[in-house]
């Protein structure tokens, strides 16, 4: 196999690892806009690193933290109307990002690359980040599990049951800040919440625990990467809409099973 | 009554803009005490149970809670979504701090649900979820029973069950409880004091003497006359003088 498959297929697995187990309470927490705002913020990260020359990816890591703490905020303060200032904060940001990238005089940007993600694009250097990423997500994840499950189900009955749910809600939104902006090299930044969520809805099938649930995603997006992958190589597809074609396919696949209760 | 204090609200008040929520509310729980706080829409009784929660900060006024005070609480609104798959075993045990099988069924047991631990909690019809989430509730073993109408779904034999069931496990529990109900007929029967709410406290006391005030009866009519077969006069509720047949020695009336 070719080095550069290997690497980006060692770098997918970490994203789908992360987006497994992060995607479920995504859905569970009904916060699919959440990773449409910051994964369509990402983008503003890559044009700052261009226009500064400095660290792409620390540029990107802040924006996506930035826009993870603001919505955090708004997301507390239900008087500003969130759902709608969210999609507002996200979609000026991609526009920003776009516009400021073409107006970069020396730079030649492959702007595809980024909106859609690319595998040749994947560096050593890339592997090293996403799969430390991916061990700090999982990490805090299990630590996190039982109170973040908890919350999910009800944020009040949580709290007077002693939660901290404010501080729990606030990792998990800073894991997924910092999955999108590492994820975004390999699927993109304009498909990155479809492989939060769709990987996790088709696993839905076929749980019978949240665990199993979150355990069948990162099955079900490993899936999906090889065949995007395999799609992508083949037909020389961008990578992101080939991987996320082949989760909706599995999802649409999985749909003629009849459904485990609970 | 025991004198041990539990929590207590003192003239708490609480406005969102120009609109008054509540004005100079003030409650005292008890242990094995049951307070039930009535009113129309829209009164304020969910947002004194969140005060009393810690779950929303009042303007004015100050919340009191035993230290270490364990409460168990059933919400008013409950929807899990349909893509979290969780059993009402594990849905309960999520109330503690490590899953705990035993004290599940246990709980379960006591408030007779435990055919339903293996099903998922979205199938639950609405008296059955009322059930479980009491059992969830009582799982910590709460000092204080916050109860957000907890007759919601539930239907007329199973309501008259559940009050009694909360009234039963009081002795044996020992806790205190501060619900919100608007079924006025068996609120009457299982509580020790009612509230009645509007914004303000209209009155306070025990059931029999709050069911004569006449700011009672100007919110909800004459229950207990309408409760009869035959009903033969006509009341102004206004100026109706019901009160004035049993003194009301023993209650608090403020205004707002």
């Amino acid at each position: 196999m070719d080095d550069f498959i290997l690497r980006a297929l060692l770098a997918g697995l970490a994203v789908v690892l992360m987006s497994g187990l992060l995607g479920v309470f995504l859905l569970w927490r009904r916060m699919a806009y959440f990773g449409d705002t910051l994964s369509h913020s990402a983008l503003l990260g890559v044009a700052l690193g261009l226009m500064t020359g400095t660290s792409m990816n620390l540029w990107v890591m802040g924006v996506c933290v930035t826009v993870a703490l603001l919505m955090l905020y708004v997301q507390h303060n239900p008087a500003l109307g969130s759902d709608t200032l969210l999609s507002i904060i996200g979609h000026s940001a991609l526009a920003l990002g776009t516009v400021a990238l073409t107006f970069l005089p020396n730079v030649r940007v492959d702007l595809m690359a980024y909106l859609f993600g690319d595998i040749l694009a994947v560096t050593r250097f890339d592997i090293a980040l996403t799969w430390g990423m991916a061990v700090i997500v999982a990490v805090i994840m299990v630590w996190i599990w039982r109170p973040l499950l908890s919350l999910s189900v009800h944020a009040e009955l949580a709290q007077v049951e002693g939660v901290k749910v404010w501080r729990i809600s606030a990792i998990y939104m800073l894991l997924v800040a910092l999955m999108v902006a590492v994820a975004m090299k390999v699927v993109g930044v304009l498909l990155l919440t479809a492989l939060l969520i769709i990987p996790a809805a088709t696993a839905r099938r076929f749980a019978k625990t949240p665990e199993q649930m979150a355990v069948f995603a990162i099955v079900v997006g490993g899936l999906a990467l090889l065949a995007g992958m395999g799609l992508s190589l083949q037909l020389d597809t961008p990578t992101g809409p080939s991987i996320v074609v082949a989760a909706s396919v599995l999802f649409l696949l999985v749909q003629f099973v009849p459904q485990r209760s609970p | 009554m025991s004198t041990t204090l539990l929590a207590k609200l003192e003239h708490i008040g609480l406005n969102f803009g120009q609109r008054v929520i509540l004005h100079d509310v003030s409650l005292e729980v008890y242990p094995q005490s049951i307070l039930t706080l009535i009113g129309p829409n829209g009164a304020g009784k969910s947002t004194v149970l969140k005060i009393l929660l810690g779950l929303q900060k009042p303007d004015s006024g100050s919340v009191w809670r035993m230290p270490a005070l364990r409460v168990g609480y059933v919400p008013q609104k409950f929807h899990l979504d349909r893509l979290l798959p969780l059993t009402v075993e594990r849905f309960m045990g999520l109330n503690l701090r490590r899953h705990d099988a035993v004290a599940v069924r246990q709980s379960a047991e006591e408030v007779g649900v435990l055919d339903l631990l293996p099903q998922a909690v979205q199938s639950l019809s609405g008296g059955e979820l009322q059930r479980v989430l009491l059992a969830r509730a009582l799982l910590n073993h709460p000092q204080v029973l916050v109860l957000d109408e907890p007759g919601q779904g539930v239907d007329v034999t199973g309501l008259s069950e559940l009050y009694q069931l909360i009234n039963r496990l009081k002795q044996a529990h020992g806790y205190g409880v501060v619900m919100v109900s608007h079924d006025l007929h068996l609120v009457m029967e299982a509580t020790d004091q009612v509230l009645c709410l509007n914004q303000h406290i209209c009155c306070s006391g025990q059931p029999e003497a709050v069911s004569r005030h006449p700011e009672y009866l100007r919110l909800f009519g004459d229950v207990r006359a309408a409760g009869l077969a035959v009903y033969t006069h006509h009341h102004d509720h206004q100026h109706d003088m019901h009160g004035c047949i049993v003194p009301l020695a023993d209650e608090e009336h403020q205004h707002g």
